[in-house]
Parts: structure tokens; C-alpha cells; sequence
């Protein structure tokens, strides 16, 4: 891990127009990012996946995003033309969606779609391409390459269709990854072997992360540090490997809420919220 | 953010829109003015609804709103431009164009009419059955509804038209003829995603017939999307109705039919452009007119519809 | 349901059979002959109740009573009407509609020489109406709610409420009388007539199998009102279809993972979602296509064009029942040949349903 800063976000807010007000989903979230692995953790609606979403400007139209800073690497995030955009996305921020059955389009070969991630930011032929992709379905450790580059996504099954994610993702090489529920969507005995492929990957390429979920006990095993969201505001940071000390009667709930095994097996404590978390 | 309050205070608007209806009715009839409310929004659906009641009074009053008897010919004024005695001159017989479509609107409205209430209704039972008792009742019955919807429309109506021989009713039978099979497509449908459901279920429990459950339970949740469709294709029957009027097949002579009246005036086009012009755009006009009422009662009727 | 015929507005997607290819086929094959026998049975019962008597006229009212009861009986007449029904049948199998009354020959021989004329028609309007409806309902979809969106939504909707044969007359009356720059009613100038052989009977190919590029550009005056006023309404429907085609993919994940990679929007819309549009979409082109045949009626009536709509409505004006029902029979028919073609073809352009 290194101490440079990647990304740097000040107080990042998003707001939805909808026709019941609007919605602020993102209130003043503020964090650093080095070469390191970090998690956001909260519960559906905490406002962690727009996080992830607004840091690629991929905030849906009636959002709005204002940060006093959004500073990835030498970019402004908080200002790029659409074209601008197109540079960083792909080449130098990627994401990894939640469900491969919706995320991947169904009418073109798994080949195809990671070829043209790849050809979009490196001017290379067609047949390098192809050779390019084929490595990287064998990193994701794909057995038989071929045979998926040739398939369209409905014929894989979850896990693997999730690893084509991966390889299409990282296959641009960017520097950070950020990685949105990207297990929740798949078989429990499949689930830890995609965040090892994922992991490995991450590592090796020496890419950072950031890990959007609501599994703390995931999180915390795999990530350097973990951001706790409740309603849009972070409520407490802190490092994976002191999570038991967490102080923060949310995190504490969250923490409590995952059954152990050599505990009281009666009754499983009801997650506490308070109006005041929310206010930050 | 400007938050607005609500100062609760009677008044049929406030009973209209409360939270807590305190019975079936007033919440039906919230329901309804929120429906409104939405429909109001859309100002090419107003524009639609006033055509069609425009049609509609335009029929009702005909002898009044007519400055002339639409059949009587005065041949000393034959193919007059139009001008301040004929707003939209005279036909090839001196009849004025304006009074024969007056009373024309009340031929399109009652071809629209009547077809809408034989079809609808004979889609809605050959559906709801198809869809309710299932098995080797769905599979006939929907197979005889392909059959037909396996025909083009217009050269149904033509065939039938032929064999029956020309005339207005013989249209109207023929139209409806060709329309009832979309209403049984979407009855089936609408039915097959209810009948399962636990409030049919209870309904049985507490004895109710089949013919009970179809009429008093099932029927009014196909409504919504019946009568969305059913508007629509009101644009689409009066194409169709026209077009056996300016073939001949329809209304007869001197009846002011739009369609023969286009037909009528296809001899003068050159010279007398009006003659053609003005009933074909009283056509288009009112087709118009449904089109626009149909996809506003889409919007707020059926959403899953809509595009 | 009936995988061969739909007639839905909205373009619905079709169950996916589940079960093998060969099974599907059967299901196929079997729909469309239920299909057909439907189609025979309507034709045979709309000819039995007319009230016009066929041996009437084919005999004359003077006929003794003798004579009438012997053509009665040569007509099979006399025989059950299930018995008739497939003497009907095993006639229209060995393409065998009768005579025609009006011109004196075999039914499907006249249909064969005038089917042509309405073939060229409706494929020009098709195409044109492709060409136009596909790009104004993705710049509609694309720029929802905003001016481009209510355009296409108005041209769409006066599309659905316009009489064609209104519309023809119009187009006739100016851009013909009025401007002069097009030719009027006809396939060709009457001076050229005698100058072409019919090959394949469309005209266009058939001048310029010839060679004759005058020939060719005075085909093409003629042709090319008639064939916009028919592709305007094709035009409406598909690109409302692609309209809401194009809004339900854009808002689908895949849209976003191609935003993620850092794709440019224009090949987002017109390689990814238009990809995954085309595959509803052809069902969509193809009903068109059908649709057109039969607007060809009324067209054709307008602009005096000898093809099959024009043969049935002067047959039926002449209650000549073999020609209007066979003429019946052949549209009912390539309707359900295109409905099947659109079917397979949905079958290959979807990965998800090909196997």
C-alpha cells in the first residue's frame, strides 16, 4: 500500500429530482482512496452503490452531483466534457456490476464485449484483440476460453458469467476498480470464488478497490478499510482489522446481527436506528 | 424546499383526495379524480376528448347546427366554391358540403358505436372464458381467435361486405367481425394473471358461481385495458368504415357518409379540390381525435401499456 | 399461444418454446396449417352464404329449369356442404380458385399477372419506411420528451388517423396536377406500355433488365407517390414501435456497463440497444410488411395500379365471387407466410432463441 492519494472526495452529495421532491441520497460523503482496498458497507438505500456510480459521473439523469472535491489522480472528476469522461471510464476506472444475467448485453458474443472494452482505449488489431481477451478469460480462469469467447451471456451460468465481468473490466488494465455488489447476485458455494479471482487480480495488477456491499463480515476479509453508510452519510471508518472495536452503535448493530457460532444461539439482536445517525 | 401544508377543511376536493376514504365509493371516486387529475396534464389527450365530445354534440344536434338539408339537391347550384352561403362550398348534386357533414358525424359515430358494443363485449367473453377455464376451452378458442387475426382487416370486411351484400349495417357487421379478436388477446391475458389470485379463491369459498367469478370478478380487471384498446382502434375502425364508404360498400347513396363523400368528389379533384378535401379531413380529424383520447387514457389507465 | 400469428400494435415479445428444434418446427408447421384450414374454412363459408346464386350466374336467368339443375349439379351443388368443403380444400391445394367471370380466366392465373405490381409497391414502401422510421424512432426515444420526441410522436399519430385513400387523392392533387413532379395513375406512361416484356413483373427490375433507363426513371414517377403514401404509414408505425422498443433498453443494465467501459453514446445506441431493438423489431417490419399488402388496396384503387388490391375490389364491385374469395385467400396467405418468416427470422437474430 502506498500513502499517494488516487482518489480524493470532499463532500460528495447526490440528489434525485423525482416527482414526490427530491430525494438526497449521498449527503456529504467524504473519504480518501490510495493503492489500497477499501469497503463501503450499508444497507440497500444507504446510498453506497450512487456513491460508486456518481465517482464515474454514471449518476442517472435526474441526479445531480456536487462535491467540493472529486480529484482522481491529476483529474478533476467534478468537471469533464463527455469525452473527457470516456477517457478515465474504462481505462482508468471500471466497475463491475452487480448481476451478469442484466449487465451483460444479450445479443452480443462474450468475446465481442470484451474485445470492444479493450479496443476502446488501446488502438490495437483485431486478432491481438482476440488474443488479449482469450488471456484474460483464461486469467479469470476460465477452463475453455474459446468455447465462452464464442457464447452469448445466457448460455454461462452466474459465477462465470460474473468472471466475464471481471475479465471485461480489468482487461483496459485501470487503476481503480470499483467493485458493486459485485457476489450478491450469485450462488452462496460460488460467491468466494469469484471475490478470490477478483482479489487476486487486483492484487497483482496493483489496482485499487473499492468494495461496495452489505456484507460486513465479506468486506472486512477482503478490504484494508471499511466506510459504514447509513442514509447517505458515512457514520464511521474504520480498519478491517479493528473492526471489533467499531464504535458506532450502527456498526456495532451490523456487526451483531451475523449469528456466531459458538454464541448464544436464542435470539438474534433487532438492528437499532436512531433518527440522530442520520444528521451528521 | 418549500414544503406545502395541507389545511384539512371539507369540501369535495378534500373528500375526494383523502388518505382515509371511509367507504368503497369515496375511495373509487378518489381514485377517479386522481385518474382525471393526470389526464387533465396531458394536453393532446384534452384535445383528443374535445373532439370526440364535439363529435358527439355535433351528432345530437345536427338539425340544429345543418344550415341546410343535407340531402336535398339544387342543381342550378351544383360544385359551388366555398364562400359565405356554402362555408364549404356544394357537391356535384348543389348539396351543401357543410350540412352532409354534419349529419355524416352521426354515421361515424354510430358505425364506431355499435361496433364497439358488439366486439368489445364478444372478445371480453370469448377471453375471460379462454383464460378462465384454461385446458382445451383456452386452446379452441384462442386458435379460432388466431384465425381471424390471421386475416388483414380491410380485405375481411371486404369479403364479408361482398357476401353480405353493401350497405351500412352489413359494415358494421363486418368491422366488428374483424375487431373482437385483439379484445379476446388482451381478456385472456389480463385474466390469466387474476384467476389464480387469492380474492377469486375466497369468492369460490364462499360459493359464487363461474359465470358468478367471470362477470363480477374477473370482467371488471380486464376493463381498464379493454377500454384503452378499444378507443384506440375507434381511430381504426373509422379508416376502415371510410374505406368501404369510398369503395361503395358501406353507406349508400344520398346518405352523407365521409368516405363515399371523398369518393364523390374524386372527379372534380383537379377543379374542385374541396369536394374531396373537406370530408376526408373531418375523417382524419376525428380519427385524430380518438387516437389522442386513447393513448391519454393509456397514460393513465393501463401504464404497463404505454410506451 | 399461436407462435405463426400475432397482430399486436405493441410488438409483444414471444413465449420462447422450450422444448427441442424439432419440436418447434412441428408446433410451426402445425400452426400454420390450423392456420390455413381456418383461413379455407372462412373463405368457403363467406361463399355459401352469399346471396348471389353462382349457377345463376353462370347460366343466365333465361335458362330453362333443366339446364340450371344440371349446371346446379356439375357445380356440386347438390353434394353435403362437408363434401363441398373439401372439394373446396383439394381445388385450392392444386391452386385451383375457378374461373373469373370478369376477365374469362383461371383465378390464379390472373392473380399471378397482377400480384406483381402490388409486391413492387409494398416492398418499395416498406423500405422506405424502414429507412425513415427505424433513425426517427431512436432520435425520438433518445431524445425523449423533448421537440425531436413530440415530432415523431405527432407525424406518428396523424400516420394512425389519416384515410389513405384520402391521402392518395391528396398527394395526387398536388404533386401531380398541381406540381407536376411526379407522374399520375398507371406503372408507366400508356406510350410506353407496349415497349416492356414483363420478366419478373416488377417493373422497375424489368426496365432495367432491359436496359432502358427511360424506361426505368418514367417507372420510378410512377411508382414513387403511391409507394411513400403507403411507406408514411409504415413509417409511423415503426418508428413508434422503435420508439418504445429503444426507451425499454435503453433503461436496461448492460446500457450502463457499456457507459462503465468507457463506450461512445453513439455506438451505445445503434450497436447496443438498436441490437437488441432489431430483434422485436423485425416482427414489427414484418406485420408491416403484411399490413402494407392489404393498404395496398385502397392505394391501388387511387392510383389505377393493376395489382391484387385493385383485382379484388373490381371483382367484388362485379361480384365476381372465385376472385374475390381466391384473392382472399392468396393475401390471408403470404400474411401468414410473412408472420411464420418473421418468426424464424426473430429465431435467428436472438441468440436467447436459437439453439
Amino acid at each position: 500500500m502506498s500513502n499517494e492519494t488516487l482518489l480524493s472526495v470532499k463532500n460528495l452529495e447526490v440528489t434525485f429530482n423525482t416527482p414526490k421532491g427530491d430525494v438526497h441520497a449521498v449527503r456529504g460523503v467524504s473519504f480518501d482512496l490510495g493503492r489500497e482496498r477499501l469497503g463501503i458497507v450499508g444497507e440497500s438505500g444507504s446510498g453506497k452503490s450512487q456513491t460508486g456510480r456518481a465517482i464515474l459521473g454514471l449518476t442517472a439523469a435526474n441526479g445531480k452531483i456536487t462535491a467540493d472535491q472529486l480529484q482522481f489522480h491529476d483529474v478533476d472528476l467534478a468537471n469533464l466534457s463527455p469525452k473527457q469522461w470516456r477517457k478515465v471510464r474504462g481505462a482508468r476506472i471500471s466497475m463491475i456490476m452487480q448481476d451478469p444475467k442484466y449487465s451483460l448485453n444479450p445479443v452480443m458474443t462474450i468475446g465481442d464485449q470484451i474485445i470492444e472494452a479493450y479496443r476502446e482505449h488501446h488502438k490495437v488489431g483485431a486478432k491481438e484483440a482476440r488474443r488479449r481477451a482469450l488471456e484474460m478469460l483464461e486469467a479469470v480462469k476460465i477452463r475453455d476460453p474459446e468455447r465462452v469467447f464464442n457464447a452469448y451471456p445466457h448460455e454461462a451460468s452466474g459465477g462465470m458469467g460474473q468472471r466475464v465481468m471481471i475479465a471485461m473490466m480489468l482487461i483496459p488494465d485501470p487503476e481503480l476498480i470499483i467493485a458493486d455488489e459485485p457476489t450478491s447476485a450469485l450462488d452462496v458455494t460460488v460467491q468466494l470464488q469469484v471475490m478470490a479471482i477478483l482479489d487476486d487480480l487486483v492484487r497483482d495488477r496493483g489496482m485499487a478497490l473499492i468494495f461496495i456491499s452489505h456484507d460486513l463480515q465479506l468486506v472486512s476479509s477482503f478490504c484494508d478499510r471499511v466506510l459504514v453508510m447509513y442514509q447517505g452519510h458515512v457514520v464511521e471508518e474504520l480498519r478491517a482489522s479493528e473492526l471489533h472495536n467499531a464504535k458506532h452503535p450502527y456498526t456495532k448493530g451490523l456487526l451483531n446481527c451475523l449469528p456466531k457460532m459458538d454464541g448464544d444461539h436464542s435470539d438474534l439482536p433487532i438492528l437499532e436506528r436512531e433518527a440522530s445517525w442520520a444528521e451528521g | 424546499m418549500n414544503t406545502q401544508t395541507h389545511i384539512s377543511k371539507p369540501g369535495l376536493k378534500n373528500w375526494l383526495t383523502s388518505d382515509t376514504p371511509q367507504s368503497r365509493f369515496q375511495a373509487q371516486c378518489g381514485r377517479t379524480w386522481l385518474g382525471w387529475i393526470k389526464f387533465t396534464e396531458n394536453k393532446l389527450a384534452m384535445v383528443g376528448l374535445s373532439i370526440v365530445i364535439g363529435l358527439i354534440l355535433v351528432t345530437i344536434f345536427a338539425p340544429i347546427l345543418a344550415p341546410y338539408d343535407p340531402l336535398a339537391a339544387d342543381l342550378t347550384n351544383r360544385i359551388q366554391p366555398p364562400g359565405a352561403e356554402h362555408w364549404f362550398g356544394t357537391d356535384q348534386l348543389g348539396r351543401d358540403i357543410l350540412s352532409r357533414l354534419i349529419y355524416g358525424a352521426q354515421y361515424t359515430l354510430l358505425i364506431v358505436g355499435l361496433v364497439a358494443i358488439t366486439a368489445a363485449p364478444l372478445g371480453l367473453l370469448v377471453g375471460t372464458a379462454a383464460g378462465f377455464f384454461g385446458g382445451w376451452v383456452d386452446a379452441v378458442l384462442m386458435r379460432i381467435t388466431d384465425i381471424f387475426l390471421a386475416f388483414p382487416k380491410l380485405i375481411l370486411a371486404l369479403a364479408f361486405v361482398s357476401a353480405l351484400g353493401p350497405g351500412i349495417e352489413n359494415a358494421i357487421l363486418a368491422i366488428a367481425i374483424t375487431a373482437w379478436p385483439p379484445y379476446a388477446r388482451i381478456a385472456r391475458a389480463e385474466t390469466i394473471t387474476v384467476r389464480k389470485a387469492d380474492y377469486i379463491e375466497a369468492a369460490r369459498l364462499q360459493g359464487t358461481s363461474n359465470l358468478g367469478l367471470i362477470i363480477g370478478h374477473i370482467t371488471p380487471m380486464c376493463m381498464s385495458s379493454l377500454v384503452v384498446r378499444v378507443t384506440l382502434d375507434m381511430a381504426g375502425m373509422i379508416l376502415i368504415a371510410a374505406g368501404l364508404g369510398f369503395l361503395g360498400l358501406g353507406a349508400q347513396p344520398p346518405m352523407p357518409e365521409w368516405g363515399a363523400m371523398v369518393s364523390d368528389g374524386r372527379q372534380f379533384l383537379l377543379e374542385q379540390w374541396w369536394v374531396a378535401t373537406v370530408p376526408g379531413l373531418a375523417i382524419f380529424v376525428v380519427s385524430l381525435g380518438f387516437n389522442l383520447l386513447g393513448d391519454g387514457l393509456r397514460d393513465v389507465l393501463d401504464p404497463r401499456g404505454g410506451d | 399461444m399461436s407462435a405463426v400469428t400475432r397482430n399486436n400494435r405493441n410488438g409483444r415479445k414471444r413465449a420462447r418454446f422450450t422444448s427441442g428444434p424439432t419440436g418447434t418446427v412441428l408446433r410451426l408447421v402445425f400452426s400454420l396449417a390450423i392456420t390455413f384450414f381456418g383461413l379455407l374454412l372462412v373463405t368457403f363459408l363467406i361463399g355459401r352464404v352469399l346471396p348471389i346464386d353462382p349457377v345463376l350466374a353462370a347460366v343466365g336467368d333465361r335458362a330453362p329449369q333443366e339446364v340450371y339443375d344440371r349446371v346446379r349439379e356439375e357445380m356440386g351443388l347438390n353434394l353435403p356442404l362437408w363434401q363441398q368443403f373439401f372439394i373446396y380444400i383439394s381445388n385450392v391445394l392444386q391452386g385451383n380458385f375457378g374461373q373469373s367471370v370478369l376477365t374469362a380466366n383461371p383465378v390464379l392465373e390472373d392473380i399471378k399477372r397482377v400480384f406483381p405490381a402490388t409486391l413492387e409497391l409494398a416492398t418499395l414502401a416498406t423500405i422506405i419506411g424502414v429507412s425513415l422510421g427505424i433513425p426517427a424512432g431512436v432520435f425520438a426515444a433518445v431524445h425523449k420528451g423533448k421537440w425531436p420526441d413530440h415530432l415523431v410522436r405527432i407525424i406518428g399519430l396523424a400516420g394512425y388517423s389519416m384515410p389513405i385513400f384520402w391521402l392518395g387523392l391528396m398527394g395526387l392533387l398536388i404533386f401531380y396536377m398541381k406540381l407536376d413532379w411526379v407522374a399520375g395513375p398507371g406503372r408507366l406512361d400508356s406510350f410506353y406500355l407496349d415497349f416492356i416484356e414483363p420478366t419478373t413483373g416488377l417493373m422497375l427490375v424489368d426496365t432495367l433488365i432491359e436496359g432502358d433507363t427511360d424506361l426505368f426513371w418514367n417507372a420510378v414517377s410512377h411508382i414513387i407517390l403511391p409507394a411513400s403514401i403507403l411507406a408514411y404509414f409504415s413509417l409511423a408505425y415503426i418508428a413508434r414501435m422503435t420508439r418504445s422498443f429503444m426507451l425499454e433498453q435503453l433503461s436496461q443494465e448492460y446500457i450502463l456497463t457499456a457507459r462503465v467501459k468507457g463506450i461512445s453514446e453513439t455506438r451505445i445506441i445503434w450497436r447496443h440497444a438498436l441490437g437488441n431493438v432489431m430483434v422485436p423489431l423485425v416482427t414489427v417490419i414484418a406485420l408491416s410488411y403484411a399490413n402494407l399488402l392489404e393498404g395496398s388496396v385502397l392505394t391501388e384503387i387511387i392510383f389505377a395500379w393493376p395489382g391484387l388490391g385493385l383485382y379484388i375490389t373490381n371483382s367484388l364491385l362485379n361480384a365476381d365471387m372465385n376472385a374475390v374469395l381466391g384473392g382472399t385467400v392468396v393475401v390471408g396467405a403470404v400474411f401468414i407466410g410473412v408472420n411464420m418468416l418473421s418468426d424464424v427470422l426473430y429465431r435467428l437474430l436472438d441468440p436467447r432463441a436459437r439453439r
